[in-house]
């Protein structure tokens, strides 16, 4: 029994170092990014690596989204003879919750544990110990520049997944099943205001953005310099990232949405 | 008044160093006086790699004095601690150089970052530093097609790029065929006395080490035990170095892990494995 | 990776990104709504707001003129304020008649304007004085009810 309290204890104490050791490293990665923003040409690279990297399968799914949002919405509306607001339905889904949402998660998957790896093995094989001896700030040259590409692409990233959405739905919705056309448009105009849902929307993927972009970033740069540690930093930038903008974004909902009644 | 020059580049008083509880320096003294090459030997975990990251300031001993060209390193801050890295070069143990980056890249890094120099004239200077190592016709290629020792000897044309006044060597000849750790080693002396460095070498090979340094000392319990030159070790009687040089199982350094009584554990009298 | 091809693909990646905010704007959102900074107060006060909502439109004839911009409740006449912004190229007269309706069955609440034919036009903050309030369902089946019992006890005698 005593055994399990005291694990316990160590458990949380760790957790809390851990998150301490986060925060500060944070706060010098953040403290870089105004310098981070003079070096284009890394940036421009970390932007490419992140971002049009994740062009493709963002692309595709939010096309799928779309599809199925609009398989299942019309099925559901047209019990209530509502059909014609799936357009509506679908839109705003996608700009409030699925674009920002599922974009930060596919990139969490794909970009962010790419960024992890990489940030490691640096670590793995002293090339960040190395720069650091030829007195090259690593945080700054390394760190910061891939966390920025991962602000600046995310918010790109969600309002794409939600284009591609909503032309999944229209394709399927109008040249499929037949909606109207014009309903379809003019109900998701009507009922998608830019300021609140759409800005709003791409608030949440900047800070979705963020919190993906810290993440990743602190994991590769204290990750064990082993394989293993390497590979466990790479499971945790996923898992951890995922949990946060989850939880991110219920409270952005929350705060933003609630509101509007 | 003494000529600065002559100064000792490097001075450690009394350094104490440790990973969480465990001690790794106790005590450690050593003088470095300019232009030496010297080698620190020593069992592996013995502390030789934490004494590079004190000369780094990447290690902060804790306590005694750890000064490089008259500047206590584990005072410094950050831009004066950069200032002083700016003036030593370090090869890490598999050459660390950066996998995105071609060969010429990784060897412009220095220039490119820590000076204004025009793009030509950084291009004449890594071609000559790459031409000292003999790797000139390799500075298009990617550091993935490179073999183990030609990675390090582009890695020590990095970090010999703006001729620094110290050179670390983290285990230079380890893993290396003869003819490339000769070649490294051949290089490491020639440097040194082109460019009027100082060196020092932290390794394990013997034989290198005999060939080229100035000055050899052996690191054990977390202090220097023996501080000779290269002719001296190979006439010593002493047992230590004799294990050490000719590389045999058991002497001084046990062969056996501590253990309680061989006969005893295996009749059944032992506790752990019965 | 070539230096200019990876800036040709950002800049492509970029401009794809902006691309969809604008489809987002024009297409799926109604970035045409105009600022409260143009158009003239009207206020209407009503027994019910129902469903009506802040930023809900304001039609005449169907057509877009206005958004409600405020809904507060009249602490003394315990009636419904609603404060609307209406765009200056529409004009209505004194007699507007105000009316709380419903698009389609389950749609969302607007507010509809019928002009009348008094010379006169309301001016920036002005009242709506004619206003019909929101339907509200419970009441509508409570008068079905009760206009359908009166019938048959009227019928019995």
């Amino acid at each position: 029994m005593l055994d399990l309290l005291a694990g316990l204890g160590a458990f949380t104490l760790s957790v809390l170092a851990r998150l301490g050791l986060a925060a500060r490293f944070s706060c010098s990665v953040l403290a870089r990014v105004f310098g981070s923003l003079r070096r284009t040409g890394l940036l421009v690279r970390e932007i490419h690596f992140a971002g049009v990297r994740s062009l493709a399968i963002i692309l595709v799914s939010g096309l799928f989204v779309g599809m199925v949002l609009a398989v299942q919405g019309y099925e559901v509306l047209q019990r209530f003879g509502s059909a014609d607001a799936l357009g509506s339905l679908v839109a705003l889904s996608l700009v409030r919750e699925l674009g920002p949402v599922v974009a930060a998660l596919l990139f969490a998957g794909r970009a962010g544990s790419a960024v992890t790896a990489e940030i490691g093995l640096m670590r793995a094989t002293e090339q960040l110990a190395a720069m650091d001896m030829m007195a090259v700030d690593p945080i700054s040259r390394v760190v910061a520049p891939r966390f920025l590409a991962a602000v600046v692409s995310l918010p790109l990233l969600a309002v794409i997944f939600s284009s591609a959405g909503v032309i999944g739905a229209y394709l399927v919705g109008v040249e499929l099943i037949g909606i109207d056309a014009g309903a379809f448009w003019s109900q998701m105009r009507a009922s998608v205001d830019f300021r609140l849902d759409v800005l709003n929307g791409l608030f949440k993927a900047l800070v979705f953005g963020v919190a993906v972009g810290l993440i990743s970033v602190f994991e590769g740069y204290h990750a064990a310099p082993t394989a293993e540690g390497v590979s466990s930093a790479t499971t945790r930038t996923v898992v951890i990232s995922s949990l946060s903008v989850l939880t991110l974004d219920f409270i952005l909902t929350v705060l933003m949405f609630r509101g509007l009644n | 008044m003494s000529d600065p020059l002559d100064a000792p580049l490097i001075e450690l008083k009394d350094v104490r160093f440790g990973y969480g509880e465990r001690t790794v320096l106790d005590g450690l003294d050593l003088t470095v006086p300019r232009g030496q090459i010297l080698a620190v030997m020593g069992g592996s975990g013995n502390g030789k790699t934490s004494l590079l990251g004190l000369l780094g300031g990447r290690n902060i001993a804790w306590s005694g004095s750890v000064r490089v060209d008259g500047q206590e390193v584990g005072r410094l801050n950050g831009s004066s601690l950069y200032a002083l890295r700016r003036r030593m070069g370090m090869l890490f143990q598999f050459g660390a150089l950066f996998t995105d980056l071609s060969v010429f890249d990784n060897v412009a890094f220095p220039y490119r970052e820590q000076t204004n120099l025009p793009e030509a004239v950084i291009r004449d200077l890594v071609l000559m530093k790459l031409e000292a190592v003999g790797l000139r016709g390799a500075a298009d290629s990617a550091p993935s097609q490179l073999s183990g020792g030609m990675a390090r000897r582009v890695a020590l044309a990095r970090a010999i790029a703006l001729d620094p006044m110290l050179m670390l060597y983290d285990e230079p000849f380890t893993g290396l065929d003869p003819i490339s750790a000769g070649i490294i080693g051949r290089l490491i002396k020639r440097l040194n006395a082109a460019f009027g460095m100082t060196s020092l070498i932290v390794t394990h090979d013997v034989n290198e080490t005999l060939r080229i340094a100035d000055r050899i000392v052996l690191v054990s319990n977390g202090r220097i035990v023996r501080d000779m030159t290269p002719q001296e070790v190979r006439e010593s009687d002493d047992l230590f170095i004799r294990q050490f040089a000719d590389g045999l199982p058991d002497g001084p350094v046990p062969f056996h892990y501590p253990a309680p009584s061989y006969a005893r554990q295996l009749l059944g009298e032992g506790s752990a494995h019965a | 990776m070539n230096r200019s091809n990876t800036n040709v693909a950002v800049g492509l990646f970029v401009a794809l990104g902006l691309l969809a905010l604008v489809f987002m704007a024009l297409k799926v959102g109604n970035l045409v709504s105009f600022d409260s900074a143009d158009g003239y107060r009207l206020e209407a006060r009503f027994d019910n707001i129902g469903g009506l909502r802040v930023r809900a439109p304001v039609k005449s004839a169907g057509v877009v003129v206005g958004r409600v911009e405020t809904i507060h409740l009249d602490r003394e006449t315990y009636e419904a304020v609603a404060q609307l912004r209406i765009r200056p190229e529409f004009r209505f007269s004194n007699d507007t008649i105000a009316a709380i309706q419903t698009s389609g069955l389950l749609g969302e609440q607007y507010l509809s304007l019928d002009a009348g034919g008094d010379s006169r036009y309301l001016g920036d903050g002005e009242r709506i004085v004619k206003t019909q309030s929101a339907m509200v369902l419970e009441k509508l089946i409570g008068q079905f009810l009760y206009n359908k019992a009166a019938e048959s006890s009227g019928d019995r005698k």
